[in-house]
């Protein structure tokens, strides 16, 4: 939305994992534990977004994308070392929170019911942040920096705090993501390079800088992903490749994205 | 020559973009309730010196004083919240926010209070038009809608100085007369305004005082009426 490249993205993500982990060690995993574990795992993986903000990202806004291409993925290669200092290579695992340790049969199939958690929060967190960037006026200031910074900064609104807290927003997010699949997966060095490629896929697929491009992109991918391994088991991986190129000779700027001027 | 009780004291500013310089020591004062005009053809650094007025481009030399007060380098929104409104030549709608959003994300209130406040409604009493537009993008107004629509989103901050840059500029004759209007009822009620403009009619008709900018310097100052009345002056001054 912010014409803003962070490759780093992803970093996050991996950290609000870590972290999570690091908070369960912690307080241990009794009930209603993990939330506030993820919970402080998304807010740790703000406060760092907010900090590379301040003294980093900011001198690179209105350069050409390549710039924050190149320091974003230097961001990737020193936090994703800095997690190996700290949480070893050997893979970490966190457990299902108690409360949803269950699970349920849906035509035939056993589903976690933290799965159907996650199902459900994906769209309710892309709706609410959606309704927030319409319908509250912190929301129009996101918009009409995004639009034009300097005219919004000539009418009194500090757009430099602004972005800090957009980014910390944004830091936030992909931690909770992080932070909310740690129990279903391994928690491992390499899952930040896996999530953003992903992202990548789906942001071009949807449209770079279209909010629901991006919600409709990655549920695309998903099915296209599913049915693939279902289906042609050795080409799953390549047929969303494949859809990306299809889209990308199509309409090079994504399903519900914009051409540029 | 500092005049006591200015609002706006610009002291020989020098402004550049890079290496090519535009302004060489411009100076203008502005005191309260005063329509003061800028006028120069294009190019001669009437948009500069309000950018650099406003902390867009702040200037390398010379100082700008908001009350007596050092406001050089300040960067914009801090000397929009001092009281300076700025109304952009290329008017910088936010094309994809509605009327109602280009006005709310100005809004703010004045320093200290005040009765006069602006608010949308207010805003909408002086630009009727608009009131009938509240829920359309930016984007898909007129030039005219456009022109209201910018002065009515600076307003909305309740600036205690107006900075027009070259409002009349690209509008049909009888839009202008209207944007006249307009301007001359918010100088009645109070406002202080330093106009830009190359339109020498439009400005004379609304002004109090004119400078006459010329590469970067001023090479006139004095009272409108003396431009008014002396045609070969005028001619002299700014005749393409």
């Amino acid at each position: 939305m912010l014409r803003v490249l962070n490759f780093a993205h992803g970093t996050f993500y991996m950290l609000g994992a870590y972290t999570t982990y690091q908070f369960v060690q912690w307080v241990g995993g009794g009930p209603g534990l993990f939330w506030l574990a993820a919970l402080g795992g998304a807010l740790a993986v703000a406060a760092l977004g907010g900090l590379v903000e301040r003294l980093l990202f900011r001198h690179l806004y209105g350069k050409e994308e390549l710039y924050q291409l190149l320091f974003t993925y230097a961001l990737v290669l020193i936090l994703s070392d800095a997690a190996k200092m700290l949480w070893g290579t050997q893979q970490k695992s966190v457990s299902r929170p108690p409360e949803l340790s269950g699970a349920f049969t849906l035509f035939g199939a056993t589903i976690p019911s933290y799965n159907l958690l996650i199902i459900l929060l994906g769209p309710a967190i892309a709706l609410g942040f959606w309704l927030t960037l319409q319908r509250t006026r912190v929301g129009r200031f996101i918009r009409a920096a995004a639009l034009d910074r300097e005219t919004l900064g000539a009418l009194g609104v500090d757009v430099d705090a602004l972005y800090t807290w957009i980014f910390m927003l944004a830091s936030f997010l992909g931690g909770l993501g992080g932070a909310l699949i740690s129990p279903m997966r391994a928690i491992t060095p390499g899952m930040d390079t896996e999530i953003i490629v992903e992202a990548f896929v789906v942001v071009v697929i949807g449209g770079l800088g279209s909010f629901w491009g991006t919600f409709f992109g990655a549920l695309i991918y998903g099915q296209v992903l599913s049915f693939g391994i279902l289906f042609f088991p050795r080409f799953s991986i390549f047929a969303v490749f494949a859809l990306m190129a299809a889209v990308l000779m199509v309409r090079p700027w994504g399903l519900l994205g914009r051409p540029l001027q | 020559m500092m005049a006591r009780g200015a609002l706006l004291d610009v002291h020989a500013i020098e402004t550049a973009y890079g290496l090519s310089r535009v302004l060489f020591g411009v100076s203008i004062e502005v005191h309260p309730g005063e329509c003061v005009c800028l006028l120069g053809r294009n190019g001669v650094g009437k948009t500069t010196t309000m950018r650099s007025i406003m902390g867009l481009t702040p200037p390398h030399a010379g100082r700008v004083l908001w009350r007596g007060r050092d406001i050089t380098g300040w960067p914009a929104y801090r000397v929009a919240r001092a009281g300076l409104g700025f109304v952009p030549e290329d008017r910088r709608i936010f094309a994809d926010l509605t009327v109602w959003e280009n006005l709310d994300v100005a809004s703010r209130a004045a320093r200290g209070g005040g009765s006069k406040q602006f608010s949308i409604e207010r805003v909408f009493d002086l630009f009727p038009k608009l009131r009938e537009l509240t829920g359309r993008n930016g984007g898909f107004l007129s030039g005219g809608e456009q022109q209201m629509l910018t002065i009515a989103r600076t307003l909305m901050g309740n600036p205690e100085l107006l900075l027009l840059d070259e409002p009349s500029e690209g509008l049909a004759p009888i839009v202008v007369d209207h944007l006249g209007e307009q301007i001359a009822r918010l100088k009645r009620d109070g406002l202080t305004i330093l106009l830009a403009e190359q339109n020498v009619e439009f400005s004379l008709a609304l002004a109090d005082r004119v400078y006459v900018l010329e590469k970067g310097a001023l090479r006139f100052s004095g009272p409108a009426s003396a431009l008014r009345d002396n045609e070969a002056l005028r001619h002299e001054l700014l005749a393409l």
